[in-house]
């Protein structure tokens, strides 16, 4: 079954989306979009280092996020700037260093389109390996960290009050993002990999009654964005990856309209 | 505490013990919530400690708390937000704030006073050793401010928890209150808080159970601090600090604890 392109595209992508879905929640609560898109601009950045240094890209851009995501909470402490700002000066800074660092390697003929907008099609066998156990990984910590991560959402001094420690989780939160990241990168692209986090959370906010019931029907919308959008990219012969966000972004529109307002009251949600 | 050059607060020596009620009253930006935040540990004291039982167990109900309208809260999650509790546990808890019809509720939907008893019964239901609560009834109307205070002094009895309490409110605290401390950036004063049940004026205000819960706490500052940080003393002399002991505090006769009837004298119990 996994020998055609196509199978492997959409078990990729569903594996990203799973992931992507309940973290992408906390994104949005958290109001941390621009957050997200730093470190996947800094994944340029990674990809740059990884032909610098002969090392597996994955692994340089887990490394690069996670060190961008640990400058910005010394900036936090240190800049005395607002976190917006840090955050448009961290995410520029390893997007221009990328391109140049890229440039000056003249050896290295690089599909930069492909990083860009991601190339699900081509994903290997090992990349659907890498993506399952990578997920199943940030699934089952993000897990372990519910509770403290979810608290320290709704109020940082109540967390720390009653002992949840939100600094622990946060950080922890921080690094589960830096491995999404990697490992969405070849699915979506570094530009659109945001877009995945925010946008199927963001249509089950209308849907869900509670935080938990929130993540799970994000994963869901995910998956479908995924499945819708590589249909519809290869009907019109469009780009997987922006399809994949283009489909994820109709079915917000749709959650919007009356007609899905009419099937949650119809099917007995509230 | 000190933030940017400032102290926030200073010199403050507190302690609480289980079973009691401790009160913090003082103006705006005395540091009331800056102390209980140093007590729970939310943020590090610049100077001196704060030590906390070990496995204490902290109720907390914040001064602010905004629940962004992307949460799908409902209030019967937000319960359990910090630890597992049964639905009994659940349940109990929001009958004693007066609010079981709501737990179906989306917390963004809740009004102020309903919030607050949300929170509280939030804290309550994990059967704290410690509670602290930074201006519990705010947004609660009168009638509701009394029961809530009830509730309060009837947690204390069940829980044999202690309680930090914080009020801005340098009128009324409760008659429960064990002790009242007086911040104004550093301790100004402290001290029993005398019952005014007996008196007739709060019963025909009141009612007999609300004026059992009422006292009155009359207060006069005798030292203004100023923007740049000097402190202008009653005396009209100017300082760089203050100290209680600088000889500039008139503690005595200033403070009028307990009864307000007309007349009456002051028995500042806290006299130094």
């Amino acid at each position: 079954m996994l020998d055609d392109f196509f199978v492997r595209a959409i078990v990729a992508g569903a594996g990203v989306a799973l992931v992507t879905g309940p973290l992408g929640c906390f994104i949005v609560w958290r109001r941390l979009a621009y957050f997200g898109d730093t470190l996947s601009h800094a994944a340029l950045l990674g990809v740059a280092m990884a032909f610098l240094l002969e090392i597996d890209v994955t692994l340089a851009v887990f490394v690069v996020s996670v060190l961008v995501a640990l400058s910005l909470l010394w900036l936090q402490r240190r800049a005395g700037l607002s976190s917006d700002a840090l955050l448009g000066l961290l995410s520029h800074s390893a997007l221009a260093l990328g391109l140049v660092a890229l440039a000056f390697m003249t050896w290295v003929r690089i599909d930069l389109m492909g990083l860009l907008f991601g190339d699900i099609l081509a994903v290997s066998r090992s990349d659907i390996a890498a993506i399952y156990a990578g997920g199943a990984f940030v699934l089952a910590v993000l897990a372990v960290i519910w509770k403290p991560l979810f608290a320290a959402t709704v109020s940082p001094e109540l967390a720390a009050a009653e002992g949840m420690h939100p600094a622990r989780a946060n950080l922890v939160f921080m690094l589960l993002l830096a491995i999404v990241v990697a490992i969405a990168m070849k699915i979506v692209g570094v530009l659109l990999i945001t877009a995945l986090l925010i946008v199927p959370a963001a249509t089950a906010r209308r849907f869900a009654s509670g935080p938990e019931q929130m993540a799970a029907l994000s994963a869901v919308f995910g998956i479908l964005a995924v499945i819708g959008g590589l249909f519809g990219s290869l009907k019109w012969d469009t780009p997987s990856g922006p399809t994949i966000v283009v489909a994820a972004m109709v079915l917000f529109i749709l959650g919007l309209t009356p007609i899905a307002t009419l099937a949650t009251r119809g099917g007995g949600g509230k | 505490m000190e933030r940017a050059g400032r102290w926030l607060v200073r010199d403050i020596d507190l302690e609480v013990e289980r079973g009691e009620i401790v009160t913090l009253i003082g103006p705006n930006g005395s540091g009331k919530s800056t102390t209980a935040r140093m007590a729970l540990g939310i943020i590090e004291p610049s100077e001196g400690t704060a030590w906390r039982a070990p496995r204490l167990k902290v109720g907390y109900v914040p001064q602010k708390l905004a629940v962004d309208w992307t949460l799908p809260l409902t209030v019967d999650r937000f319960l359990s937000l910090t630890n597992p509790l049964t639905a009994e546990e659940k349940a109990s808890a929001l009958e004693s704030t007066g609010i079981a019809h709501l737990a179906r509720a989306e917390i963004r939907n809740l009004s102020g006073g309903e919030f607050q008893r949300t929170m509280l019964a939030r804290a309550v239901a994990r059967r704290p050793d410690l509670l602290v609560l930074d201006e519990p009834v705010q947004g609660v109307d009168f009638s509701g401010e009394i029961a809530l205070y009830e509730l309060i002094s009837s947690i204390r009895t069940n829980l044999h928890c202690g309680i930090l309490m914080i009020s801005h409110d340098l009128h009324v605290v409760m008659a429960a209150t064990d002790r009242v401390i007086c911040l104004n950036g550093h301790v100004c004063c402290h001290g029993t808080p005398q019952v005014v049940a007996e008196s007739a004026e709060y019963r025909q205000l009141f009612g007999a159970r609300g004026a059992s819960q009422l006292a009155v706490y009359q207060h006069h500052h005798d030292h203004t601090h100023m923007p740049d940080g000097r402190v202008r003393h009653s005396d009209g002399t100017v300082t760089a600090h203050c100290h209680p002991d600088d000889g500039h505090h008139h503690h005595d006769g200033e403070h009028n604890h307990g009864d307000a009837k007309p007349g009456d004298e002051g028995n500042a119990s806290d006299a130094r």
